[in-house]
């Protein structure tokens, strides 16, 4: 048996919890986040489930995972492969084998290996009984023998013992951890306080599974994972859904605005829709459009009704939306509009992640029709950024298309929970001057901002619509001069957004042979990938991630100077790295894309990285 | 509870509603009537001028908006209805109607006119029904009728035409009249029972293109042939047409039937009008006579009470926030599991 490579002190793990459909893991994986995160430690997850709503129960593609990587250090990723899984039946083992690193611990439950569910997993001999698992640390532990003996006398019935399986394992786990088990008793007297048995089932069970644990040799492998250096204040786990959710209504509260979504249903974004629908405790305005057109249309018109105005969907919904957004460009009203993206074109694979509606949002309408583009990074701060396009979009009367993708939607990483004193004033331009004397298109000076002025306020009436307008009165016009004007104001609106953003930062050397270079979700794997090389001793590299889009931050120019090249990587097939080029020609660009429907791995970029760096050595 | 529409004192002109705008219409068409009745109805109908939205499409219709003195969309093609259901929702405490061709509104704009009918959300839609494409220049639209000769349809139209009442009600609408151009006290009386009545109601105008279908409702809408071939409803009347009112209604077996008063048939039998009846076979009937079988049926045709989607949607919100923990964000991003790092 190979030496565990989980071995004290490390300073980051990778788990898996892996089960069938119905073995409770998604549950086991988000209430052992919530203990890492109890325990000071930074953490990202990741789920990974069948497509299907109830896929044969046992076999492969029932199988049901979820992945986290926490530690005493930032974790920015899910981890690329596990230290430890957990696998409740042979379909789990069979399923995960090739997302472990070598000499993995796997802890089974070696009950559920008999010859019906082997059948099942397609294996024709028993793994823990040959030489399949040679490579990895095998617990072997009677799991559903024990989970029954523990709850035996509570005069439950065999499915409701069984079903706390997963909680025994669980327990196994806490120990190997060195995990309290007070925050998980009382999140179950809380979930099922109407069922007092059931708490009191799941809380054995999570008790039994950590006393097992001390009497065997999961005893001796007990580690202690220090809490990571996080900034004070409260936590919580979030997805990138969520957060965006969130983020809005934030904003909603900060302006005194009532927050209106209109949407259609479409994955991977239907989530927000679920959360706003579940908000009207808020004030939440939510429209369930009958097409995704409706839904960008409805949400024009509450822009111009005055509400802060969201609509949510994904790539083939942004295509249904783009005539739609250039009624709200030449409007010039403040409206979001989120893209959860996932892989395209059409159907494409719509339960996978991509970057490649990039394009789409910059360029993605008819005539010059400018706005601004935003990406999140992280699933914690969709938060963030949903905030910031609102703010965005009111204080510049403007839409702005803010880029999630799958892989932060579903997602989890601690959330430092913003107190509302912290988020950043939204400063909606007012006009101060008479009635008479406002116009529809007149701009405010230093932004170009519109006056957003809408029905219920007396005195202010006007019509706008998506002909041309002459500039300041909004007038119909066809005179070529002005549609001229207007479409360089237009532009000149969003270019002046720049101002206003934060400078674009780079880590590590500022200056240098390579600057790594990402856009959205690859922050994570990019940046861990661009960390851990500069401890190995790299030192010729920077690395800059971009949240802001269009437009890009003033001082991106001057960054990419320092640096020979650029290496920009993407989950597309070069969008960012074009789009760069259109900004600054002239720049050294070298592509590193990924269009496999899944986020990059750190050693995948690592790797290029290092390949980069060498073949520049020697044409340098 | 829900916002409803503020009453208020102020006495206005229609002139109040006119705009500094060059009205842009072919001489002679339909739509100026509809412009000016909309101006005296929205004068009198008891709403701050600030509290109306005009929400139009595209399409010679859909022009209204510019030359309506009050807050207006004018939107993109087909997508009045679905813009005006975003702005009924954002503010409930609004008047907001729309305006909408037959191309606008039953072709590339039928969707969100089925859903916005099976709602019934509080939007008055008026359709104004020239039978054509105008604005581009002469196509066959979903209400142009048969044998009609069109750019598109040189030979004649062979598709089988929208009827827009039918339509409306057979997809639930709680209320439809239709109403011919020429007959301005009709629209007036129309619009203003649109406007009281909560949900979605749909008027369907009989609207004169001079250019390209010309004459094309003149069989229902003229002096001379208008008492033969126009049934004018009234709520609670027997329904009654024909140079001398001679002719009515009655039911010979699961149809309609012309006959004529004082023969045979007792007078009982006629149908009297009852556009309160929620079951609506007999509304829809009423919408799909035709010439020359039977006259055209004008008025409104159907107007039941029901619950409208905006009052249910503020409801759902009055509900949950009293029963909800959360009375802010904080209490919502606090709940459930969190930790602190000091």
């Amino acid at each position: 048996m190979a030496e565990p490579t989980i071995s004290t002190p490390v300073n980051k793990v990778v788990v898996r919890f892996s089960g069938d459909s119905g073995d409770g893991m998604q549950l086991t994986g988000s209430l052992f986040s919530q203990s890492s995160g109890l325990a000071g430690n930074d953490l990202t997850t990741v789920p990974d489930f069948p497509a299907e709503i109830r896929a044969p129960q046992g076999t492969i593609s029932g199988v049901s995972s979820y992945q986290v990587q926490f530690g005493g250090t930032e974790i920015y990723t899910p981890g690329d492969k596990t230290d430890l899984l957990v696998a409740m039946n042979p379909a789990a083992l069979a399923a995960n084998l090739k997302f472990l690193k070598p000499g993995a611990m796997i802890i089974v439950d070696a009950d559920e290996f008999n010859r019906k569910n082997l059948k099942k997993a397609e294996y024709e001999n028993n793994p823990l009984e040959d030489d399949t698992l040679s490579d990895f640390r095998v617990i072997k532990a009677p799991i559903a023998f024990m989970t029954k003996e523990a709850l035996k006398d509570m005069g439950l019935d065999t499915k409701t013992i069984m079903r706390c399986r997963n909680m025994f394992a669980l327990g196994l786990v806490y120990h190997l951890f060195s995990r309290p088990l007070e925050s998980t008793v009382a999140y179950f007297e809380k979930k099922f306080a109407k069922k007092p048995e059931i708490a009191k089932a799941n809380s054995k069970a999570l008790q039994a599974g950590y006393s097992f644990a001390e009497s065997t040799e999961i005893n001796a492998l007990s580690m202690h994972i220090p809490p990571a250096r996080l900034r004070k204040g409260m936590y919580r786990n979030i997805d990138g859904n969520t957060a965006v959710a969130w983020g809005c209504l934030a904003a909603a509260e900060k302006t005194g605005k009532t927050l209106s979504l209109c949407s259609y249903p479409i994955t991977p974004a239907s989530e927000i829709l679920h959360e706003l629908s579940a908000r009207k405790d808020l004030g939440v305005v939510v429209f369930q459009a009958e097409d995704e057109i409706a839904a960008v249309c409805a949400s024009i018109g509450a822009a111009f009704a005055g509400n802060l105005s969201l609509t949510t969907t994904s790539g083939p919904g942004a295509s249904l939306k783009s005539e739609a957004m250039g009624l709200a460009v030449i409007a010039e009203l403040p409206l979001v509009m989120v893209n959860v993206q996932r892989a395209g074109p059409s159907t494409g694979l719509p339960t996978k992640t991509e970057q490649a509606d990039l394009f789409q949002a910059l360029y993605g309408r008819h005539g010059e029709a400018p706005l601004i583009v935003l990406a999140a990074s992280t699933p914690d701060d969709c938060f963030e950024f949903a905030y910031e396009a609102c703010k965005l979009a009111m204080e510049h009367s403007t839409p702005v298309i803010l880029l999630t993708d799958s892989y932060l939607s579903s997602g989890n990483s601690p959330w430092r929970i913003t107190p509302p004193q912290e988020l950043p004033d939204i400063n909606i331009p007012e006009y101060k001057g008479a009635p008479e004397d406002w116009q529809p298109y007149q701009r405010e000076a230093e932004y170009l901002a519109r006056f957003w002025k809408y029905p219920g306020q007396a005195r202010f009436e006007h019509r706008i619509g998506g002909l041309e307008k002459k500039e300041n009165s909004g007038n119909l016009t066809y005179e070529p001069l002005n549609h001229e004007l207007m479409v360089k104001l237009r532009e000149e609106k969003i270019a002046r957004v720049a101002k206003k953003l934060p400078k674009q930062n780079v880590y590590g050397p500022d200056s240098g042979k390579l600057l790594i270079v990402c856009w959205g979700s690859t922050y994570g794997s990019a940046k861990t990938a661009f960390t851990e090389l500069l401890e190995e001793g790299h030192d010729s590299m920077g690395f800059t991630h971009f949240n802001y889009i269009k437009p890009l931050p003033e001082n991106t120019g001057e960054l990419f100077s320092r640096f020979d090249e650029l290496l920009v990587c993407e989950q597309n097939n070069g969008q960012f790295a074009a789009y760069l080029q259109t900004q600054y020609p002239g720049l050294k660009i070298r592509n590193y894309n990924k269009i496999q429907g899944q986020p990059f791995f750190v050693d995948e970029i690592k790797q290029k990285i290092r390949e980069t760096l060498e073949e520049s050595e020697y044409a340098g | 509870m829900q916002a409803e529409v503020k009453p208020h004192t102020v006495a206005y002109d229609r002139k109040d509603f006119m705009t500094d705008q060059h009205v842009r219409w072919c001489p002679g068409c339909g739509d100026f009537m509809i412009l000016n009745t909309m101006r005296k109805v929205f004068a009198d109908i008891g709403v701050r001028k600030e509290d109306f939205t005009l929400v139009s499409g595209i399409g010679c219709s859909s022009r209204i908006t510019y030359y309506m003195e009050t807050y207006g969309i004018h939107s993109i093609h087909g997508r009045a209805i679905a813009t005006a259901s975003g702005v009924k929702l954002a503010n409930p405490g609004l008047s907001v109607w729309v305006a909408t061709g037959d191309g606008d509104c039953m072709a590339i704009g039928g969707n969100h006119f089925i859903h916005a009918v099976r709602r019934n959300i509080d939007l008055n839609i008026i359709i104004f029904n020239n039978r054509i494409y105008g604005m581009t220049k002469g196509q066959s639209s979903p209400t142009s009728p048969e044998g009609l000769k069109t750019k598109t349809a040189p030979g004649g139209v062979y598709e089988r035409p929208f009827n827009i009442g039918e339509a409306a009600i057979g997809c639930g609408a709680s209320f439809f009249a239709r109403v011919p151009d020429k007959d301005y006290k009709m629209l007036e009386e129309t619009m203003h029972a649109a406007y009281k009545h909560k949900g979605t109601s749909v008027i369907e105008v009989l609207q004169n293109c001079v250019i390209y279908t010309d004459g094309i409702h003149e069989q229902i809408t003229s002096k001379e042939t208008k008492d033969e071939n126009q049934v004018v409803l009234s709520h609670g009347e027997t329904i009654r047409f024909g140079k001398d009112d001679e002719y009515g209604l009655v039911l010979n077996g699961m149809k309609l039937k012309k006959e004529k008063f004082g023969q045979s048939i007792p007078d009982e039998a006629f149908l009297k009008h009852d556009m309160h009846e929620e079951s609506s076979p007999f509304h829809l009937a009423l919408a799909r006579m035709q010439l020359p079988e039977f006259p055209v049926a004008t008025g409104i045709l159907r107007q039941v009470e029901d619950v409208s989607y905006d009052a249910q949607v503020y409801n759902a919100i009055e509900a949950a926030k009293k029963y909800t923990p959360y009375k802010s964000t904080s209490d919502l991003f606090m709940s459930g599991n969190t930790w602190e790092v000091k």
